[in-house]
């Protein structure tokens, strides 16, 4: 398995670190079910067994934050984005709909 | 006739005869329309737990559904390491009961499942480390297990070819469980297969688990590849899969899985007596009584369904060994597979209820699942016959993380990848 890091080209496995599901949000602090919801954002996975958006740090590359969509099953790469790129389009989103 | 008690006349007297008279040693059953207790999972846990249930807490109707076949899943993808040297009180406890059904369990199964307690020897490589492990030592003996704490000359009668004199990673000592080993691991599935068919457990491969049917709250069967079975209780063992099949029950579960690797050498002459893992780094292996050195290390690290790993964990695992036993660099790896592993977010296993009634759970046994076999099987069975957790296993709840009563032995907090 190799990661296309958009800054640095593909990069062998070795340079990335690995921290898990992408899609969980953390949740808003002041909700009524709080409670539940961080329970949930911290320890509950939804673990698909086909595609995955999941978060890889590039630790012994540019430390970029990286989004990877992976099926988890053959372990074929289909998109990798900066994190922040994501966070960026989604605040926009977001934003459209106010 | 056929033999179905192995001893030392049914081996004579099938010797005489040509070996023509062995029968099977389960029955390919066939899925009833319903039973009082289906298991879904014919892995070590699924068919321990069959077992127990049968001889314990019977007479119940039993069938064990399996996806593939007896022996096909993490039961035979292990190294072999069987031990109950536990920091915490929430798993000493089971994992030593566990190390007492081995003791027991080729006379319990009537069936020769290889147990040999050779010794499982943890090495230490600094003043921390030995601190660290004399609180964990101490921990098992308070708990009544076995634990020696060893200075660096008792290691050295005992494996005198390790390289004491690392630069980086030196030798200081080691933590022993005597009683800790390995057994026969392919053996334990079809042992606990044969002794629970004996006592009228069907065991139905091939048949996956397509999905739960309710009624209100509450359970009534299975849909599977081989027709509806309809059933008063439901456990899953089907770890690797959890998420998947809790997922056709409406749950979301605290757990990920993870692809782990495990590698054998071509057979040397006898050459490593016990079992021993290496402190700075992740490495732990025995050799196999025909003379294959079974070894691994870490998880590759991410989500993964796919059983094989990738070449840096493959890269990592080798140099620890060579940096534990350097005389090993010129032996050739034979085999080298992945299995999937359910890492729950602290951990530590899950044997509890379901929110669903009927329905339990058996999953999260991150990688030590093997060694917990015996235990498992019988504290889930226990749960599932009496819907009253065992005395040993009461820790192991669902709802843990939600309480705050994680049990996280590494201390690593949620991360899965870091058990």
């Amino acid at each position: 398995m190799r990661i296309a890091c958009p800054y640095c080209g593909e990069r062998s496995l070795d340079e990335f670190l690995y921290s898990g599901d992408a899609t969980v949000k953390r949740p808003d602090f002041a909700s009524p079910t709080a409670t539940e919801e961080f329970v949930s954002y911290v320890y509950e996975r939804t673990n698909p067994p086909g595609m995955h958006r999941e978060l890889w740090y590039h630790a012994a590359g540019c430390h970029a934050w990286l989004v990877v969509t992976r099926g988890v099953a053959t372990h074929q790469i289909t998109s990798v984005e900066a994190a922040r790129e994501v966070a960026l389009k989604e605040k926009s989103a977001t934003k459209d709909t106010k | 006739m056929s033999w179905s008690h192995y001893s030392i006349f049914s081996v004579l007297r099938e010797s005489l005869r040509g070996h023509t008279g062995w029968g099977p040693a389960w029955r390919d059953a066939a899925p009833k329309s319903d039973y009082d207790v289906v298991i879904v999972g014919g892995g070590g846990h699924g068919l321990a737990t069959a077992f127990y249930l049968a001889k314990h807490y019977g007479p119940l109707r039993i069938a064990v559904v399996e996806k593939g076949w007896i022996g096909g899943g993490n039961v035979g993808r292990n190294t072999t390491i069987v031990r109950s040297n536990y920091l915490l009180p929430g798993n000493i406890p089971f994992y030593e009961l566990s190390m007492q059904l081995w003791e027991q369990l080729e006379h319990e199964l009537n069936y020769n499942a290889m147990v040999s307690q050779r010794g499982v020897l943890n090495l230490y490589h600094s003043d921390a480390q030995r601190d660290a492990f004399a609180r964990r030592g101490n921990a098992m003996r308070l708990h009544g297990v076995d634990a020696e704490l060893l200075d660096q000359d008792a290691v050295r009668k005992m494996v005198p070819f390790l390289n004491f004199e690392n630069g980086r990673f030196p030798i200081h000592g080691g933590l022993l469980q005597r009683r800790g080993g390995t057994v026969r691991h392919d053996a334990v599935a079809w042992g606990y297969a044969r002794a629970a068919d004996k006592l009228g457990v069907d065991i139905i491969q091939n048949c996956e688990v397509k999905g739960f049917k309710r009624e209100g709250d509450r359970i009534v069967g299975v849909e599977t590849t081989r027709g509806y079975i309809g059933a008063r209780k439901i456990g899953m063992a089907v770890a690797g899969s959890s998420s998947r099949v809790a997922a056709m029950a409406g749950l979301r579960l605290p757990i990920e899985s993870h692809v782990l690797q495990a590698f054998v050498s071509e057979a040397i002459k006898p050459f490593i007596d016990g079992v021993v893992t290496f402190g700075a780094g992740h490495f732990y292996i025995s050799q196999s009584d025909k003379g294959g050195l079974v070894f691994g290390g870490d998880l590759d690290g991410y989500n993964s369904y796919a059983q094989r790993g990738n070449l840096p964990v493959v890269e990592d695992v080798c140099e620890g060994g060579m940096a534990l036993m350097p005389r090993i660099g010129r032996v050739r790896l034979l085999r080298h597979w992945g299995g999937i592993m359910d890492m729950s977010m602290d951990g530590s296993p899950i044997i509890d209820h379901t929110p669903v009634q009927g329905l339990y759970i058996n999953a999260g046994w991150c990688y030590g699942g093997f060694k917990a076999t015996p235990a498992s099987g019988l504290c889930f069975a226990h749960l599932i016959a009496r819907d009253a957790p065992h005395p040993v296993a009461k820790a192991y709840r669902l709802d843990r993380f939600a309480t705050g009563h994680a049990i996280d032995e590494k201390g690593m907090g949620p991360h899965p990848n870091l058990h």
